[in-house]
C-alpha cells in the first residue's frame, strides 16, 4: 500500500483528527500523530489485515534543537505486504511523556529504554524503564542538543 | 513438585566471561540449576557512536561504523553508505557495486566463521574453533592485501570504494572459493552432525516465529525460526537481484523448529550461498570497465535537508541507519539500529525455566557482538 492510502484508511477509522500532519514528498513518507492515541493507532496498524505492520524496525529519539520539542520516530514495516510507515510524535521538552508500545511490539522494550537513557523521554506504563547503556547514576541526557557533560563522575574528571 | 523448591539464588554471569563474547553481564535468578529469569546488563562498551556522529562529517563517520560490529566492518560500511547515497541521490558505478558485493559476502563468511567457531568452543568443541579461524585468516589476508587493514577497513565510501582490486586479486578470491568449499563439508562432518553437539543444541532455546517477528529479530535468528526473510531478496539493495541464491531457513531437522541447532545450521548454509554469490559476481565482473572506483565520490558531501532510514542484511541481521540531514556537512542525527541489540533483547524471553548450561548455548547461537550492542 502507498502511504497516502494508509493514511486514508486511518482516516476512515476515525483516527483523522489524531493525525496532526502528513509529509508525503520525502524519502519515506511519515505521519505525525497525537501521542495520547499512539496505542490505539498502533494496535490498528498491527492487527488490520490490509496493513499488517508486524515489525517495528527502528525506534529513535530525536532532539529538534535546543529550546524546541523532542520527538520519537517509529519506523514500522510490514513483512507481509512489504510497505513502510514512519510515525512521529513530538513531545514537550520540559515533561516529555508518551505511552509505551512495548506490549504491542516487544522490540520497543529496549529501544524505549535507550531513548529514555539518551533523551529523558518517559514512556508511560513501560514495565521496566531503567537506563540501559549509561551507568545508573549518570546525570543528564547525552543526546540532547543542550547537554552539558558533568564535571566529575565518582571523583573522575569526565571532560577531557 | 513445589516441595522440592530450593532457595533462589542470584548469580552474575559476566561481565568477564568467555562465553559472553565480550563484556556482558547476565543477572540470573536460579533455583538450583534451573534459571528463573535472566536480566542482561549492557553498556560496558558504550562509545557514544550517535553523539560522535552529530559532531563529524559524513566521511569521518565511516571509520566509526567499522567499530560497531567489528567482525563485519565491510557490511557496516555498506549499510551506512546506502543511507548517505540515498540522501545524496547518488548513482554508484556498476563496477563499484560488484566490488562491494564481493567484499561484503567475503566478510559475511569471515563473520559466520567466527560465530560458528566460538559457538563450538562455548559448547566444548575446541577443534572447529581452530579450523574456522584458520580459514578466516585467508579472508583477512585477502582484505589486508586490498585495504591494508585486517579488521577495520574504512573501505567503502559514499559513491565508491577506497581502492580498486589489486592485480590478480580476483584470481586469489577464486582460489579461496576452491579452497573453502571442501572445508564447509569438513566442518559439517566435524560439528554439525556430531552427536554430543546435537544433544547440547537440539530442542534448546526454541524461539517461535511469531515471537521472533514481534521482537523484530533479524538475520539467522529469524531465519532459524523458519521465516524466509532476507533483505538481499525481500528488500533488495545494491546489485543483489542479479544473483541467484537461496535463503536457508530452519526446519527443525534435529529437534524443534527454531532451536539452537537450527540457528547454528543457518550460518553453515549461508556460507555456501555467499560463495555462490561471489562466484557469480566474479563471473559477471566488468573486467573491461576502467572506471576509477573513486570517480563518483563527491568532493564535498553535503546532502540536502531530509531524512532516510536505510538498512542492509548484515551477518547478524538488519543493520539500519536513520540519518536526519539539515543540509549541512554533518548529520543532524545518526541512529544506528543494531541487529545484535535487538536480538539480545529476546534472551530474557528464551531464558525461562532452562538450565544454566543452556544459556551458553543460546547466547552463542544468537551470536552477539558487544561492540554493536553497546555502540
Amino acid at each position: 500500500m502507498k502511504p497516502s492510502e494508509i493514511v486514508d484508511l486511518l482516516k476512515q477509522q476515525e483516527f483523522g483528527d489524531k493525525i496532526l500532519s502528513f509529509e508525503e514528498n520525502t524519502f519515506q513518507p511519515g505521519i505525525q500523530i497525537n501521542p495520547l492515541w499512539i496505542e490505539d493507532i498502533f494496535y490498528f496498524l498491527r492487527d488490520d489485515d490490509r496493513l499488517a505492520f508486524d515489525s517495528l524496525s527502528c525506534l529513535s529519539g530525536v532532539d529538534y534543537g535546543a529550546g524546541k520539542e523532542l520527538g520519537v520516530v517509529y519506523h514500522l514495516f510490514s513483512m507481509k505486504h512489504n510497505h513502510w510507515l514512519v510515525v512521529k510524535v513530538k513531545l514537550d521538552r520540559e515533561s516529555p511523556h508518551v505511552p509505551t508500545v512495548e506490549h504491542i511490539y516487544k522490540a520497543a522494550n529496549w529501544h524505549e529504554r535507550e531513548t529514555f537513557d539518551m533523551y529523558g523521554i518517559v514512556f508511560d506504563f513501560h514495565p521496566d524503564l531503567r537506563k540501559i547503556l549509561l551507568p545508573d547514576d549518570w546525570e543528564g541526557y547525552p543526546l540532547r542538543k543542550d547537554y552539558q557533560v558533568q564535571e566529575l563522575y565518582h571523583g573522575i574528571k569526565v571532560p577531557f | 513438585m513445589p516441595h522440592l523448591k530450593t532457595e533462589e539464588m542470584i548469580m552474575n554471569m559476566g561481565p568477564q566471561h568467555p562465553s559472553t563474547h565480550g563484556v556482558l553481564r547476565l543477572e540470573l535468578v536460579t533455583d538450583g540449576e534451573v534459571v528463573k529469569s535472566i536480566t542482561p546488563h549492557i553498556g560496558y562498551l558504550h562509545r557514544c557512536f550517535e553523539k560522535h556522529g552529530e559532531e563529524l562529517t559524513y566521511p569521518m563517520i565511516i571509520p566509526f561504523t567499522d567499530r560497531l560490529d567489528y567482525l563485519a566492518s565491510m557490511n557496516n560500511n555498506h549499510a551506512f553508505n546506502l543511507a548517505v547515497e540515498k540522501l545524496l541521490n547518488l548513482e554508484v558505478p556498476r563496477k563499484v557495486e560488484f566490488i562491494r558485493v564481493i567484499v561484503a559476502e567475503l566478510q559475511r563468511i569471515a563473520s559466520h566463521l567466527v560465530a560458528i567457531g566460538t559457538f563450538g568452543a562455548d559448547i566444548g568443541a575446541v577443534t572447529p574453533f581452530l579450523w574456522t579461524f584458520r580459514d578466516r585468516e585467508v579472508i583477512l589476508n585477502l582484505f589486508e592485501n586490498l585495504t591494508g587493514a585486517r579488521m577495520l577497513y574504512n573501505y567503502m565510501w559514499p559513491g565508491g570504494v577506497a581502492r580498486d582490486f589489486p592485480k590478480g586479486f580476483r584470481e586469489e578470491i577464486g582460489a579461496f572459493i576452491t579452497y573453502f568449499r571442501p572445508k564447509i563439508r569438513d566442518l559439517n562432518n566435524l560439528l554439525t552432525g556430531n552427536h554430543i553437539f546435537i544433544s547440547r543444541t537440539a530442542h534448546v532455546g526454541v524461539l517461535p516465529a511469531d515471537v521472533a517477528v514481534n521482537y523484530n529479530c533479524t538475520g539467522p535468528v529469524l531465519r532459524g525460526s523458519g521465516v524466509k526473510w532476507d533483505l538481499r531478496k525481500n528488500d533488495p539493495y545494491s546489485i543483489y537481484p542479479e544473483f541467484e541464491f537461496d535463503i536457508p531457513v530452519g526446519q527443525g531437522t534435529m529437534g524443534t523448529l527454531g532451536d539452537t541447532w537450527d540457528r547454528y545450521y543457518i550460518r553453515c548454509q549461508e556460507m555456501e550461498q555467499s560463495l555462490n554469490i561471489i562466484e557469480q559476481a566474479l563471473a559477471k565482473f566488468p573486467v573491461e570497465d576502467a572506471t576509477d572506483v573513486q570517480a563518483a565520490v563527491p568532493r564535498r558531501i553535503k546532502p540536502p535537508a531530509g531524512e532516510v532510514y536505510a538498512r542492509a542484511e548484515n551477518p547478524r541481521g538488519e543493520l539500519g541507519f536513520y540519518i536526519i540531514s539539515d543540509g549541512g556537512t554533518k548529520p543532524f542525527r545518526v541512529r544506528a539500529k543494531s541487529p545484535c541489540f535487538v536480538n539480545l533483547a529476546v534472551l530474557p524471553a528464551l531464558g525461562k525455566g532452562i538450565m544454566v548450561s543452556d544459556i551458553v548455548a543460546i547466547l552463542g547461537s544468537i551470536d552477539i557482538v558487544l561492540g554493536e550492542v553497546d555502540r
